[in-house]
């Protein structure tokens, strides 16, 4: 299977294309240093990404503003999302408080971004 | 008529910087104003991450960077007042302001800061036709909406212009379960950055159409589609047949920033045609003396940590001219924004006696591939970069030494340019 992406590592943007077979990489070319070597490396085999969403305040007209602790794989960002539409915190919160532990069944927190008391 | 040393007009990043730099300068009677109910500024509703990768070395979101800043200025006890706009400065650095508990307040400050960030270009400036029906929103009208109301303006959306706010809201409301249709932009290239394309718009298949343009808005109490034409290449003109049409109920418009000086025109200081803002010298000092500016007010920036760092040497500055310790009178030599280069800051510069490195910041006027960045004076050259590339959507920022400075101080003028290959 042929697969293409842009990487992100400069503003240059080199296509790079990739050969992959069940998940590994047979062949890969279009990069034009190290950085998108290893940027294309990750991002063709397991991509990950931070997610920020809001989340429901109880007693509050404001949302809070939410952070994953860390990059989680790409293909469990809805669920992710999902799983934080159903959730809601109650006041106060401060930045850095864990308010959603283990989302989607990963070792991945939901961490508030903003204080609200 | 109360009397301050440092008053700060603008609480968003570049206001909480400058205090907390003046502060640290040695500066005890700060004051900011603040039209807001809270501080913060831009950034409150930025909820995105990939703030302060060059100042924290981690990347934070748009609030939590902020309360960063905040939290040092409730730490030194600086004095701000939210929910108070100012409403007139003049030449003499009296300032007018107003709000609902004190109504109309004045002041007399030894030194002011310019912090009032830009806003988004609006639709009247475009000459889209079509009625005036609701569903156009800016992007970062939008973003406010979301992010810190958490209300939805729409369910399917076609974005206007490719800058990074647009591109993000692509994907915030995507995730808040609205579909966007496409992200449409005039130029043959994005004006975001690669990351956003990216992680904004490739990742959740929204196309991106280069060399197009929306030339019709459907819908007369609601936005009910427009229809997007390609563009010819040269002429910007949109090219007969191949128009398209979309049925959407909003669109958001990502077409530029404007920084807010009408301040600043009122108090007679002299603005900079290319970026908006106020001609500054190398101390970042507007021609009104005594009078500072930084962050968007001054040019547009497009990462926040250039934006602190520059408000702490307007904060710095600002203490020295309070102290009397700033140098007067030297000749001062303009900046020239050469080939390629749009709206070089500062605009002028004094190197009578340069002791510090004078940071300069331009936006290159397209894509140059493989160029080179120089900094002549005459027929000298005090500064060459190569650069594999240079675009509009990134801001270019050099560092002149202060060895450099003095050898060229008979000079005209200095002229920053690029060489493209
Ligand atoms: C919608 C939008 C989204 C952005 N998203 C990003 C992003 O994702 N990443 C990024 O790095 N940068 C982003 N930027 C750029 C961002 O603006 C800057 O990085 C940074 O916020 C600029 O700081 P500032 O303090 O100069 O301006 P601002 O953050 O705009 O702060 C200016 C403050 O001055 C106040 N003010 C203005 N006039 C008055 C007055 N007359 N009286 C009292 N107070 C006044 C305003 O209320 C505001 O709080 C965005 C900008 C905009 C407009
Ligand atoms: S491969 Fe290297 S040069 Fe090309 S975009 Fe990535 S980081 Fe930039």
């Amino acid at each position: 299977m042929l697969k293409e992406i842009t990487c992100i590592g400069c503003p240059i943007g080199c296509r790079i294309s990739a050969v992959l077979e069940n998940g590994e990489i047979q062949s890969i070319s279009g990069y034009s240093c190290n950085v998108g070597k290893k940027y294309a490396q990750e991002e063709l085999t397991a991509p990950k990404r931070m997610v920020t969403a809001l989340m429901t305040v109880r007693g509050s007209r404001h949302p809070l503003p939410v952070k994953t602790s860390q990059p989680i794989d790409k293909s469990k960002i809805f669920d992710c999302l999902n799983e934080i539409a159903g959730h809601t915190v109650s006041l106060p919160v401060h930045i850095g408080d864990v308010v959603l532990p283990g989302v989607c069944g990963s070792n991945v927190n939901i961490v508030a971004t903003k204080e609200l008391l | 008529m109360r009397k301050v040393d440092l008053l700060i007009i603008g609480g968003g990043p570049a206001g909480l910087a400058a205090a907390v730099s003046a502060y640290e300068q040695g500066c005890r009677d700060i004051l900011i104003l603040e039209r807001e109910d809270t501080l913060g500024g831009i950034l409150r509703q930025c909820i995105h991450n990939g703030f302060g990768l060059h100042t924290f070395q981690q990347e934070l979101t748009g609030p939590e960077y902020a309360q960063k800043y905040i939290d040092r200025v409730i730490d030194y006890q600086i004095p701000y007042q939210c929910n108070t706009m100012v409403i007139e400065i003049t030449k003499e650095k009296q300032v007018t302001a107003v709000n609902r508990s004190n109504g109309l307040q004045h002041f007399q400050a030894k030194a002011i800061i310019l912090a009032m960030g830009c806003r988004e270009r609006p639709r009247g400036a475009l000459a889209i036709p079509g009625w005036r029906c609701s569903g156009i929103y800016t992007a970062g009208t939008a973003q406010k909406f979301v992010n810190l109301e958490g209300i939805m303006p729409g369910a399917r959306v076609v974005i206007l212009g490719s800058g990074d706010i647009g591109l993000i809201m692509a994907r915030r409301m995507t995730f808040m379960g609205a579909k966007v249709l496409a992200c449409v932009e005039l130029l043959p290239f994005s004006s975001g950055l690669k990351r956003n394309i990216v992680q904004c718009l490739d990742d959740y298949d929204i196309p991106l159409l280069l060399n197009h343009t929306v030339v019709d808005i459907a819908g007369r109490e609601r936005l009910e589609g427009v229809t997007v034409a390609q563009v010819d290449p040269e002429t910007k003109r949109p090219i007969a047949g191949t128009e398209q049409y979309y049925a959407c109920d909003t669109l958001l418009l990502s077409v530029g920033l404007i920084p807010e000086n009408e301040l600043s025109r009122m108090a007679g200081i002299d603005l900079c045609a290319d970026t908006g803002g106020p001609s500054v010298d190398e101390n970042l000092q507007t021609s009104v003396s005594g009078v500072f500016s930084c962050g968007n007010v001054l040019h547009v920036h497009d990462l926040v940590d250039f934006v602190s760092e520059e408000a702490a040497k307007a904060g710095a500055k600002a203490w020295r001219y309070i102290t009397d310790t700033l140098d007067k009178n030297l000749k001062s030599m303009p900046i020239i924004s050469g080939f390629g280069v749009s709206g070089a800051v500062p605009q002028k510069i004094h190197v009578g006696n340069a002791d510090q490195p004078v940071t300069l910041m331009f936006r290159p006027k397209n894509v140059y591939k493989n160029a080179k960045v120089c900094v002549t004076a005459g027929e000298k050259e005090i500064y060459r970069h190569s650069s594999r590339i240079l675009t509009p959507g990134e801001m270019v920022s050099l560092k002149l030494t202060p060895e450099a400075l003095r050898q060229i101080s008979d000079a005209e003028n200095l002229t920053v340019k690029v060489e493209a290959s």
